[in-house]
């Protein structure tokens, strides 16, 4: 183990590479050291590909592509499909998007405009603190505190008021038992509001102030000044941010794990339990026998869980590159 | 010029610029009023989220979580042996993560400026720095668990360092781009190769931001919990070698909050209110360091 | 400065420079249609500007021009306001304006700035075409029919000196225009508005020598209808350009005085000792 570990150090194949090449000393081993480090990060990445691929071949052998869209999710007859936690993790992570990225906004336009300046570094501080909070503490916090409160009075409270209205109402429909699908996203929300907050704030921030005074001067008020001026101008950057906040939600653990209910079936109603990909995968990770296809189908999910987020990740970045090479 | 055909001031509505003029202000009130709203309700998750922790973490703290291991339930105990592994994991995950981090972070500010290589690398950096980390843990379980025989904290540590590097990287190349190119060639000006000038004057002169990305980064992978899932799974009794199955807080936690015993929920209260503690401090600290500067 | 003293006397010259009767540019000042009493500005703590004095005559261009830092930008920003966006800057004294202090708290700074325009040193395009950057301003004050609105951006775009150029673009980004054309639609932006007073702060200063002869050309075009204040670092610009000519030193206004007397007698030594280039 030892030697695998050394092995994946991009330092201990520098010297030689340098030596190779004859270089003159230093210069030439540094430089190569840091573009072996370079390289090593390219394929780390295709390793994870190709090790997920891998582990996940058994299952895409037995099942297919029909993995993906099958809703069956049964151990005991040995039989895996994707749908459910596919589902699952689509809905919750864009049900998230759309409940942080208005409070994300107004964080975002409270800290850049609003806020009197010796208000600015300690919210804007608080808010990044609340980033760096575990997500596994979003999901103790998630089951102790808020699905009570779900349980208790959201859920009754919505029952009551829309549960009975036509084609809303389905949405709303089931027991009040806190958990699933809306509690999740509500959980992810507050877990992605702090990074696209502060990734707006950051944004909004490369606005030259120049061009928000020229609006000032023509007699704009603050909100209009960031719905004409810095909203157009920082435009892609804030999709960017937004995909980013995305991509978070869709591969987010443990903050789901407590709160989604596990259950293994679609339910249309936004209060009924549900999986995600990263919350299955951690839930029956430790029932799945070394060899199984069982575990063979979660490495699969984690291959299906790889490329959404990634393609979801490469959007956000090209978007917000703009901005990193401006600095 | 052309303006000569058309002069004179287009006639003024007062009264009308003054009724627009009042329905602006009252949406911009409104406006503002909704981004205060939601600033007031993202602090209060912070408020309500430390409350939480210290509220029913300190009913379980006392000396015995340092100093004993995890027991049975219902017979008391502590966490010793989680706090323990997850200093060794996390520690060893940063020992192995920071060089190749800050290699390559180098590489992009000194080395790769607009070549090809270097923008792939970025991007895949990046790309690395908000990927799922519960994939890593999936990723070092088929890389190093299934072919060496079992679950262990080596393998705990170096899902750690994956997740470590690419945040070192990012401060390391945005810290180097900082410098400005005249110090660059001052130094090379003197005749120091390239590497003398990076590693003597360029690290110097951006320590502190170095050292931020690090201790950000250890705040980050030290409540990690979905990777160890899959490398060190976790130990309830006393272990630090590093071939066997390792505890840690955050599984400790995860195992614990999710019993039905009490004295067990309760440890795993304590056990959350350390990890963030200890996470926000290092924040708190990593931004003094970096302020100081 | 009382209102009627200050009121009457502008609104008669307007009517004098309706009837096309246009001001040659001479040592004859008009009445002042902004007054500014004894102003001074801090930034946190520090002074930058010391117990200002100075009218701004009405339809006339006013210069203002002195070494880098003193005062003479912070002082446009002081007359719409601009300061006011930033903490920890603050200005006291008085800017009567139809005998209003600006400078009261009670002031809707909006409506303000849509009697008082400011064009910047570097053009600033808004990130939309050629046309909604001219309706911007004007939307946030009046409510136009379609064919309204492009009647004044038609009127704005002209009185710029820009129709010719842009009236076949006006759907196409505003970022795609030159620089100066940028800064002409800048102006354009600015007196759609319909604005009573022009401030500009170095308009030029980013602009090609040609660019910067038909901004010239349009500021003496301009002031038959708008009161003007250009902040300027190149001495022959405000030859060119203004009727009465203010000169700031460290803060202080050293000396003001009509454009011909102020560059061919001076009464202050630090003055002449600056328009002969001796410092700054």
């Amino acid at each position: 183990m030892q030697q695998a570990l050394s092995s994946a150090l991009p330092a201990a194949h520098a010297a030689p590479a340098a030596r190779r090449r004859g270089g003159p000393g230093g210069d030439s081993v540094f430089e190569w050291a840091c573009r072996l480090a370079g390289v090593f990060v390219l394929v780390l990445l295709g390793a994870i590909i190709v090790e997920l691929f891998i582990g996940a071949l058994p299952a895409f052998r037995r099942f297919g592509l029909a993995f993906v869209w099958t809703e069956l999710w049964d151990p005991v007859a040995d039989e895996y499909g994707a749908l459910v936690p596919i589902y699952g993790t689509v809905a919750t992570a864009v049900l998230a998007i759309l409940l942080a990225v208005p409070m994300a906004f107004g964080i975002a336009f409270f800290l850049t405009e609003l806020a009197p300046g010796w208000l600015r570094r300690p919210v804007g501080t608080a808010v990044e603190l609340l980033a760096a909070v575990p997500s596994i503490i979003f999901g103790m916090w998630g089951f102790f505190v808020i699905v009570p409160i779900m349980a208790q009075v959201v859920q009754p409270a919505v029952i009551d008021s829309v549960g009975e209205l036509p084609l809303i109402g389905v949405l709303f429909a089931g027991p009040p038992f806190g958990t699933g699908i809306l509690t999740a996203a509500l959980i992810l929300a507050v877990m992605i509001i702090p990074f696209v907050a502060a990734t707006m704030r950051d944004v909004f921030a490369t606005v030259p102030p120049v061009y928000k005074e020229s609006a000032y001067g023509l007699g704009a008020t603050r909100w209009e000044v960031m719905r004409s001026v810095v909203l157009p101008y920082t435009r892609t950057s804030v999709v960017g941010g937004i995909m980013l906040g995305l991509g978070r939600a869709l591969g987010e653990t443990l903050a789901v794990t407590f709160v989604i209910g596990n259950a293994n079936r679609v339910s249309t109603t936004l209060f009924g339990p549900g999986n995600t990909i990263a919350s299955l995968v951690a839930l029956e990770f430790g029932e799945a026998g070394e060899g199984s296809l069982k575990l063979s189908a979660l490495l699969a999910l984690g291959f299906i869980l790889f490329v959404l987020s990634f393609i979801v990740l490469a959007i956000s970045r090209l978007l917000l590159r703009p901005r990193a090479k401006g600095a | 010029m052309s303006g000569a055909t058309l002069t004179g001031l287009p006639p003024k509505d007062s009264a009308a610029a003054s009724r627009l003029g009042r329905r602006r202000r009252r949406r911009d009130r409104v406006m503002t009023g909704l981004a205060i709203i939601s600033t007031v309700l993202g602090l209060l998750f912070l408020v309500s989220i430390l409350f939480t922790l210290f509220w029913r973490g300190l009913q379980a703290m006392g000396p015995q979580v340092f100093t004993e291991v995890t027991r049975p339930p219902g017979s008391g105990g502590g966490l010793l042996n989680a706090i323990i592994g997850t200093v060794i994991q996390v520690g060893l995950g940063t020992v192995i993560g920071t060089p190749v981090g800050i290699l390559v972070g180098t590489y992009l500010a000194e080395y790769a400026r607009g070549s090809r290589l270097g923008n792939a690398v970025r991007f895949v950096s990046d790309v690395l720095l908000s990927a799922p980390s519960i994939l890593i843990g999936l990723f070092v379980y088929q890389l190093l668990v299934l072919p060496f025989g079992g679950f262990s904290g080596i393998a705990g540590a170096v899902a750690l360092a994956i997740i470590i590097i690419p945040i070192v990287v990012r401060t390391t190349e945005d810290m180097l781009q900082l410098i400005p190119n005249t110090l660059r060639e001052a130094v090379m000006g003197l005749g120091s190769p390239k590497w003398k000038m990076i590693t003597l004057i360029c690290y110097r002169s951006v320590m502190s931001g170095l050292i931020t990305g690090v201790l950000l980064g250890i705040a980050r992978i030290a409540g990690e919990t979905a990777p160890l899932l899959f490398t060190s799974l976790g130990n309830l009794t006393w272990s630090v070698s590093l071939t066997q199955a390792m505890s840690s807080l955050p599984l400790t936690i995860y195992a614990y909050a999710g019993s039905p015993y009490e004295d067990w929920v309760s440890l795993a209260w304590t056990g959350a209110l350390l990890i963030t503690v200890s996470v926000l401090l290092l924040n708190i600290i990593a931004r003094i360091v970096l302020r100081k500067a | 400065m009382n209102e009627t003293a200050n009121s009457r006397p502008a609104q008669s010259a307007r009517a004098a420079a309706a009837a096309g009767v246009t001001a040659a540019r001479s040592d004859a000042l008009n009445p002042a249609r902004i007054a500014i009493r004894g102003l001074d500005f801090f930034y946190g703590t520090n002074q930058a500007l010391k117990g200002i004095n100075l009218d701004l005559p009405a339809q006339q261009v006013t210069g203002m021009i002195g070494p880098s830092g003193c005062g003479k930008s912070t002082l446009l920003r002081v007359l719409n306001r601009m300061y006011s966006l930033y903490p920890g800057q603050r200005a006291e004294g008085e800017v009567l304006m139809d005998g209003q202090n600006l400078l009261a708290p009670e002031i809707d700074m909006n409506a303000l700035r849509s009697r008082i325009g400011m064009v910047f040193q570097k053009p600033t395009p808004f990130p939309m075409s050629v046309y909604d950057n001219i309706a911007f301003g004007v939307k946030l004050h009046e409510q136009l029919s379609r064919s309204a609105m492009d009647e004044r951006v038609e009127w704005s775009l002209t009185r710029a000196a820009l129709w010719d150029e842009a009236k076949d673009r006006l759907s196409g980004s505003a970022m795609g225009l030159s620089g100066g054309q940028q800064q002409r639609l800048c102006i354009a932006r600015s007196i759609a508005v319909r604005p009573e007073v022009i401030l500009l702060d170095e308009p030029t200063s980013a602009l090609d020598p040609i660019s910067t002869l038909k901004v010239e050309e349009l500021i003496d075009e301009l002031k038959r209808d708008f009161t003007i204040a250009i902040v300027t670092h190149n001495m022959q610009q405000a030859a060119r350009c203004a009727d009465q000519v203010a000169f700031f030193y460290l803060g202080e206004m050293v000396e003001v005085a009509p454009a011909a007397q102020l560059f061919t007698a001076p009464k202050q030594r630090r003055t002449q000792e600056y328009i002969t280039g001796r410092f700054g």
